[in-house]
């Protein structure tokens, strides 16, 4: 790895901000343009990003983020209910309010790691998704999930103006958080997430972080105590996820439980596995190839596939139709599942390892003594 | 008193269903050290043995319907009664008890392909990766079974002679009215027997001895010249037919749908760390132990006192057990204890 220049950081930081802006442009041929799917994208990014720091700088797996996604919905949803429509205290509340419940959660999951700690933050996934379900239906309104009424105090908004008439819908200080202008919002705070991200990742925090992900016994031999740096960590993407979580109900303001489901946990894993685990970019490359492919593989059905094949002859696609059926509409999963397996088994770096594979190729024929990495030369082919 | 009796009987045979999946899933851990997120999976294919062999006997064919004589009525007689008459009706009345026996062959060829064709190649990478795989390779499977079965649980009836409930109050003296339903009480007895047949297996044949010598020292047992790996692809095998037999037998208790699996395969994995990872007593014990809390804990008296204790009793069991006792109620010392 090179070392990151501030030069460089700032290069990245506006090509990325340039291209998650000119989002709505660059998708419009790719029929990706619309705002439900673009709001999508920026809030799963800040997700993904936010559970790279964790698993990607740490190894620690944590199968359990999705709970904090659901708090922060549910806070935010609350804050519509009982302050002001607003979302700005709204998202405020929720990343407290996460970022609490993962200084708990990790407080504790964190005396145990490898397969231990999975499967304690599975475990505390699972009791806040039974508890939403059960006793906190005062607060979650169970399986109905939370939902605004007309009848809600909001003791904020009252103070500038009546109750008008229907639900009143989310904004950004006036700026509607549909559409749009609800896209650029969410991006803006992708952005700055993804900053904040990048600053971690090249801090000596980040550093350290990646030391107990390489070798913990040996990081605390060098005298440092390992808990303080993975709680932080652990608390950090907490957070990203609580955030993530109320811009969802910023953007539909809606929370049920079964956002909160161990297998939506799942969801993010693979999107930062897709993606590559560990790297900056990586998480958000997933998060946009698995949205866009949910959004066009699902929508489709066999006539549509039928027309997807219609440049090949009748023979062929009569043959690919039933083939590939089953892998669209209802059964997007089924793909999404084996896309999960071929990637763990053949390319456990995700998208920028590949790339990075693709890179050395083409920079081996060019210059090949130039740019060899450290490691290449303990192997017994090039050590001859 | 009749209240404690039948919560014991009701955690017994929730116990039972545990302890099955709890200890086909650690067999995989002792002896292959790899971490199986699609063991839930193969619990649900289980289940699904028993619907996909239903479906296979009542295969039927319109007849006409001669109780109605005014018109032509068509009805759906299955071959099976077509053939055999009242014996292909007891056959099908049999349907989930027979399964067992095409469970057998499926759940083990599942088992042997599972391992061979994905699971052997994870042996060297880190528990992470294993998971990885595991929790796509479950994706998939339960996408097949919905691709299949649809999305809606499919009722599997037990057969009629034991469909309705055993007087098991007047049995044991404790009053008329504490009843229980029979097919639970087969599924109790049933669970003894296969955890019996394990164990048997493992402790009084050679090979099972031969197993267990590669769950201690597995180089060495190779270096004695005996082939550790094919061993533990018929291991693998054997905790796909015990953790399938578990969800063939489930069936009429839980209607089987597709992500049944991913329900239990987070109970499995709590009873095999309270038990201690590795340790197969353990996950038999831990099965029922935990089976027996639940049910304690749904009853009301225990409920008004921590309302919603019986939804999480379990995983805050399992916290407290890793966080004060890291290798479990009978964990051997130096397996995973980090």
């Amino acid at each position: 790895m090179k070392a990151p220049t501030i030069k460089n950081d700032i290069l990245v930081m506006l090509i990325f901000s340039a291209v998650i802006l000119s989002m709505p442009i660059w998708l419009e041929p790719l029929g990706a343009s619309y705002p439900d799917l673009l709001q999508k994208f920026a809030i799963f990014g800040i997700f993904a990003v936010g559970y790279n720091i964790l698993f990607g700088l740490t190894g620690y797996l944590s199968f359990g983020h999705a709970a904090f996604l659901g708090v922060g919905s549910y806070t935010a949803v609350w804050s519509f209910k009982l302050l002001t429509m607003n979302i700005f205290p709204a998202i405020i509340f929720s990343v407290l309010l996460s970022g609490l419940f993962a200084l708990l959660i990790g407080f504790i999951t964190l005396r145990r790691s490898g397969i231990y700690f999975s499967i304690l933050t599975l475990a505390f996934a699972q009791m806040f998704y039974n508890l939403a379900y059960s006793v906190l239906t005062p607060i979650t309104n169970g399986e109905t999930g939370l939902q605004l009424a007309r009848t809600d105090p909001r003791v904020i908004d009252r103070l500038f103006s009546e109750a008008g008439e229907g639900l009143p819908s989310t904004d950004f200080f006036g700026l509607a958080m549909s559409g749009y202008s609800g896209f650029y919002v969410c991006a803006i705070i992708l952005i700055v997430a993804f900053f904040i991200s990048q600053r971690i990742f090249h801090s000596p925090f980040g550093i350290k972080l990646r030391a107990i992900k390489s070798n913990q016994t040996r990081m605390k031999y060098t005298g440092y105590s390992t808990r303080p740096y993975l709680l932080t960590a652990f608390v950090i993407s907490g957070m990203y996820a609580g955030l993530a979580g109320g811009l969802m109900a910023a953007t539909d303001p809606l929370a049920g439980a079964e956002r909160m489901q161990w297998t939506a946990s799942g969801e993010v894993v693979l999107m930062t596995i897709l993606g590559g685990v560990g790297t900056l970019i990586g998480p958000m490359l997933g998060v946009g190839i698995i949205k866009y492919f949910e959004n066009i593989f699902s929508a489709l059905n066999e006539q549509g596939l039928h027309q997807a094949y219609s440049f090949m002859p009748d023979w062929l696609s009569n043959i690919l139709v039933p083939m590939t059926s089953p892998f669209v509409g209802e059964g997007w999963h089924l793909t999404l599942g084996a896309l999960f397996v071929f990637i763990v088994v053949f390319l456990p770096g995700g998208i920028m390892e590949g790339i990075d594979m693709i890179k050395k190729l083409f920079s081996k024929k060019s210059s090949e003594p130039d740019f060899e990495p450290i490691e290449k030369k303990t192997t017994p082919e090039s050590g001859k | 008193m009749d209240a404690i009796f039948l919560q014991i009987l009701n955690g017994l045979d929730k116990g039972g269903a545990y302890a099955l999946i709890a200890l086909g899933l650690t067999l995989v851990f002792g002896t292959l050290g790899v971490v199986n997120f699609a063991h839930g999976a193969l619990f649900m294919l289980g289940a699904f043995c028993s619907v996909s062999f239903y479906k296979l006997l009542t295969l039927s064919k319109q007849v006409k319907d001669e109780s109605i004589t005014f018109f032509d009525a068509f009805k759906e007689q299955p071959y099976l009664e077509i053939w055999f008459g009242d014996y292909g009706t007891a056959i099908i009345d049999y349907a989930v008890p027979l399964s067992i026996l095409f469970a057998i062959p499926v759940m083990l060829l599942i088992g042997l392909i599972m391992e061979r064709g994905l699971i052997r190649h994870f042996y060297k990478r880190t528990h992470a990766e294993q998971i990885l795989v595991t929790f796509g390779l479950a994706i998939v499977l339960q996408e097949l079974i919905k691709s299949f079965f649809g999305a809606n649980p499919i009722p599997m009836p037990p057969p009629e002679i034991v469909s309705g409930s055993a007087p098991i109050g007047a049995l044991f003296g404790l009053g008329e009215s504490v009843v229980y339903p029979w097919w639970r009480l087969i599924y109790l007895a049933f669970s003894g027997i296969v955890i019996a047949a394990v164990f048997a297996f493992l402790n009084m044949t050679t090979y099972g001895m031969v197993v267990r010598a590669g769950m201690m020292d597995r180089e060495t047992v190779g270096l004695l010249g005996i082939d550790v790996e094919r061993r533990f692809t018929v291991v693998f095998g054997l905790a796909a037919v015990v953790t399938g037999l578990a969800g063939v037998m489930y069936a009429p208790i839980l209607p089987p749908d597709y992500h049944m699996g991913m329900d239990f395969l987070v109970l499995s994995f709590v009873v095999v760390v309270v038990g201690g990872m590795g340790s197969l007593g353990g996950a038999v014990a831990a099965g029922f132990l935990l089976g027996i809390l639940q049910s304690f804990a749904s009853m009301n008296e225990i409920k008004s006192i921590f309302p919603g204790i019986d939804q999480i009793i379990i995983y805050l069991v399992a916290v407290i057990i890793l966080l004060v006792r890291p290798r479990g109620l009978l964990g051997r010392e130096g397996v995973m204890e980090d």
